[in-house]
């Protein structure tokens, strides 16, 4: 009988803590011990020392229960177990797991919480702690928000260091010796004889004895792979070759190929539909009408996809404005409307005093709807089989996937598995399950034979779930040569309790954080400082796009800052570092400074340079781009960007995210947006919304810093100031204020 | 119909107008060439088709003449070709579903144009889209082949 590692101490203390305060969710069952998914999948032999490892004779597996979007979630969870195991990750078998709560992401929900992140007060920790709470009772594992490495950081090592600790015990035991006088190397146990014996050998015998759960983490100095240089990437030569298989590249020897036309109105109904002519094309097996559409079941995709073109429906249409203009007369009538407040976060001084009288400027911003648009259609293998499932796909949220497979199915969440496969790309749009929901209902239709159901680009595109559009008013006041006050308000639908209720089927009460996080919690010190968040309506369903509600609010409270900057007859930087207040913020805006060599945003002949800032998911990043105008349009030239994660843990993967970060920030504020007509985005394919291409993309250098208190993702911080030091840029070098994105409907790019 | 894909000769029964890259995935299971965008946007499908690289998604079978390289054919894990050896020790890899398209389009390059300037790598590359934006390394994994190539 194998035993339970009890969670590591440490997370068990902090639980603790956390829960003391923790009346309202439910103390008693956030104490219970999480069950650990592992057991139910052992066969004699083989022992879960800790739910991130397990070991048999065979070999090592290290789960890694974080999903891979491209992002390096895989590597760097396998690197952190294998740093405190003592084995070399490669040698190992990587495998996500089966989801369960042992898995759940306390990181997530923490950042939701009403205090910015550089806030590390006490009140301010206890309700960060306090919010694992419900991401244990709601199983949330979750894979967003840069959380990864900040969840996982001390969980991961700490399991890995019980999993070397109980071997050593095992080792002991054996031999006689006492466990201190024993070490370990690449997988072996080392006896003070010289003699080593395999951490495999020693599965079953550490499976008899309590586990070492009395561990201390190594000091980074005694890294071997964690903070080292060119860190390989477990998945690079797979992902070079062409041999990584993604959810869409399974095959089954019995395998149906569908595809689904759904109502680009999402959740609305289907008026009625003719599939004369598609059932008798070549390879249609059947034509099967779902709640959210119509899919059609063929023996090759292609064919599918052939087949669904040609059906003829008609769709029904919901309450919301069906075009972009009312979509944002909707936006603007929520803005500043007393019956829509929704939140205000940041009140400092007295704004209505401050801008009661004088010179205030004013200025109003939007940003457009965003696709995600991965460069994988959503897609996902389903075979349902009398009472159960079983389900292949690429998620960031497979327990949700997990219940609500069940739930159309009519089974227990008992009796469906998923298997969480290596994903193209989602940048967020996997946070949504609309496309497993209709691959369930389908297999359905054709018990006992799996069926992999993909979305044509122009499916995904049209039920995309994108990034909310949202509006702003800001207004603001300088004083000699200071900004002195500033106050934004945001109208924006309610994207994170539209999500959660659609996940989870819970309403989630109080506000929705996510209309002014990335303006509110700014580090900086205005005398008058307000940002006040408004709640549109519910309109066209939207969800998280990388980076979430710092994505748009970056742009607006950057860009007015700048503006106020300008007109108060400062520098850009150095005001910006005037105001700041947070150490680790001033000191990456003193670092992309020094970077760009900066001396102002103008630079002559047509060239400028614009400072972006903003501190999300706990990360401060600052950049400054610099652009030139051509006869062919703005050209990007360079980007410099200074970065603070508190520790770096792989320096090439931490590049690479700023790098894409960056890119994406700066090729979606080009060029994309979805607007609407009679509900359906105008925008299907990459012709349309095309982002960034190879021959745009500037030179970008990148600094880490580690002034932050605590370690912390970089999947998405990059991404906010992109956009707002790009428009900066185009104002130092043309004089030309852009307050809308995409800045191409007022400006040409190369 | 028959067609040769890596050296190998395959025979199979579809239309004619079936994209060659459907004909790859779905029919001989060769999975390296992906769905991207189905209308030549994306260069995730890209396959060499007698040494030039093509977009499968807008290839019909039936016209194809000449013998297809897919990423498979290029190299293996066990034996790279130059290009995905640079690939990796640039770390250019994110989600890597572009990849495959990324890849078969610079050895294409490379074929043409041995050591390309960075103008010449923005107007072969800039049809193939990658979402995760792994451009910069790009451009330095095709001049470290461009290297490697020129000294075998």
């Amino acid at each position: 009988m194998s035993r339970i590692a009890t969670l590591t101490r440490r997370t068990f203390l902090v639980g603790s803590t956390a829960v003391a305060g923790g009346v309202a969710f439910g103390i008693y069952l956030a104490r219970k011990p999480i069950p650990n998914p592992l057991l139910d999948g052992l066969v004699d032999g083989e022992v879960a020392l800790t739910p991130f490892v397990k070991i048999d004779a065979e070999g090592i597996t290290l789960i890694t229960p974080r999903a891979d979007m491209g992002q390096g979630t895989y590597s760097i969870q396998a690197y952190l177990i294998a740093e405190e195991l003592d084995i070399d990750p490669a040698t190992a078998t990587l495998s996500p797991g089966t989801p369960g709560p042992a898995y759940h992401n306390a990181t997530i929900l923490a950042e939701g919480v009403p205090y910015p992140a550089f806030d590390d007060s006490f009140v301010a920790e206890s309700l960060r702690n306090f919010m694992a709470v419900p991401a244990k009772l709601f199983s949330v594992q979750i894979t967003g928000g840069s959380s990864t490495v900040p969840d996982g950081f001390d969980r991961l090592r700490t399991a890995g260091a019980i999993a070397r600790e109980t071997l050593k015990e095992a080792a002991a035991r054996r031999t006689g010796s006492a466990r201190g006088d024993l070490k370990t190397q690449d997988g072996f146990v080392l006896l003070p004889t010289g003699e080593r014996i395999a951490y495999t050998d020693l599965a079953a015998e550490a499976a008899q004895i309590a586990p070492v759960g009395d561990v201390s983490l190594r000091p980074s100095s005694e890294w071997r792979y964690l903070g080292q240089s060119a860190l390989p990437r477990l998945d690079m030569a797979r992902k070079c070759t062409g041999t990584e298989v993604y959810g869409i590249d399974l095959e089954f020897d019995d395998m149906l190929h569908a595809t689904v036309r759904a109502n680009p109105a999402i959740g609305a109904g289907i008026a009625q539909f003719d599939s004369a002519g598609a059932e008798d094309m070549r390879g249609v097996h059947s034509i099967v009408q779902i709640s959210q559409g119509i899919g059609v079941i063929a023996d090759n995709t292609w064919r599918a996809f052939q087949a669904a073109e040609y059906l003829d429906i008609s769709w029904d249409y919901p309450e919301y404005p069906g075009s972009s203009e009312g979509l944002y007369q909707e936006l603007e009538a929520a803005l500043n409307a007393p019956e829509t407040y929704d939140h205000r976060q940041r009140d400092d001084g007295n704004v209505d005093r401050a801008l009661s009288g004088g010179d205030v400027i004013t200025a109003e911003y939007r940003v457009p709807y965003l696709a995600h648009a991965p460069m994988e259609p959503m897609n996902a293998v389903v075979r349902v089989d009398g009472e159960s499932v079983e389900i292949w796909t690429g998620t960031q949220i497979p327990v949700f996937v997990r219940d609500r497979a069940a739930r159309i199915a009519g089974v227990k969440a008992d009796n469906v598995e998923v298997h969480v496969l290596p994903m193209g790309g989602s940048f967020g749009h996997r946070l949504e399950m609309t496309h497993v929901e209709q691959a369930v209902e389908l297999a359905m239709a054709v018990p006992g034979r799996h069926l992999k159901m993909t979305w044509s680009r122009e499916e995904d595109m049209t039920h995309d779930y994108p990034r909310p559009a949202s509006v702003a008013r800001a207004r603001g006041a300088v004083s000699d040569g200071q900004v002195s006050a500033f106050d934004l308000s945001v109208s924006q639908s309610a994207m994170a309790p539209e999500w959660l209720e659609r996940l989870s089927g819970r309403k989630l009460p109080g506000p929705d954080a996510s209309i002014t996080t990335g303006s509110w919690d700014q580090p900086f010190a205005i005398p008058d400082y307000r940002v006040t968040g408004y709640r549109a309506p519910s309109m066209v369903p939207v969800s998280s796009w990388r980076s979430v509600g710092a994505s748009g609010n970056g742009f607006y409270h950057d860009c007015f800052l700048d503006e106020l900057i300008h007109a108060a007859g400062a520098d850009p930087l150095a005001e910006r570092m005037r105001l700041c207040m947070h150490e680790p913020s001033r000191k990456v805006l003193e670092a992309v400074g020094e970077m760009s060599g900066w001396n102002g945003p103008a630079r002559g002949g047509g060239r400028g340079r614009g400072v972006g800032f903003c501190m999300s998911f706990g990360v401060p990043c600052a950049q400054v781009v610099d652009v030139a105008q051509t006869a062919e349009g703005i050209r990007i030239a360079k980007v410099y960007v200074a970065v603070d994660v508190g520790e770096v843990l792989d320096p090439t993967n931490l590049e690479a995210q700023v790098f894409g970060g960056v890119i994406w920030g700066l090729g979606h504020a080009m060029n994309c947006e979805l607007t609407y007509e009679g509900h359906v985005p105008d925008q299907t394919n990459f012709y349309d919304y095309e982002g960034m291409r190879l021959y745009q993309a500037p030179d970008i250098t990148v600094r880490a810093l580690t002034n932050g208190p605590s370690i912390r993702g970089i999947g998405e911080p990059a991404v906010p100031p992109a956009a707002p030091a790009l428009a900066n840029a185009i104002f130092a070098a043309t004089g030309q204020r852009i307050r809308e994105l995409p800045l191409n409907k007022h400006i040409d790019f190369v | 119909m028959k067609l040769t894909v890596n050296g190998t000769a395959h025979e199979v029964d579809v239309e004619p107008e079936m994209p060659l890259l459907w004909v790859l995935r779905d029919e001989l299971n060769i999975k390296g060439p992906k769905y991207g965008c189905g209308v030549a946007q994306c260069g995730a499908c890209t396959v060499h088709v007698d040494g030039i690289a093509v977009r499968s998604c807008q290839l019909p079978v039936g016209d194809l003449e000449g013998e297809v390289l897919t990423i498979e054919g290029l190299g293996s894990p066990e034996s790279l070709h130059a290009v995905q050896d640079a690939w990796i020790a640039h770390h250019v890899a994110q989600c890597g579903y572009c990849q495959s398209g990324q890849i078969m389009q610079a050895a294409s390059l490379l074929e043409m144009t041995p050591q390309p300037t960075d103008a010449e790598i923005d107007e072969a590359m800039s049809g193939n889209l990658c979402r995760c934006g792994t451009y910069p390394r790009i451009r330095a994994a095709i001049h470290t082949a461009a290297r490697t190539l020129s000294e075998a």
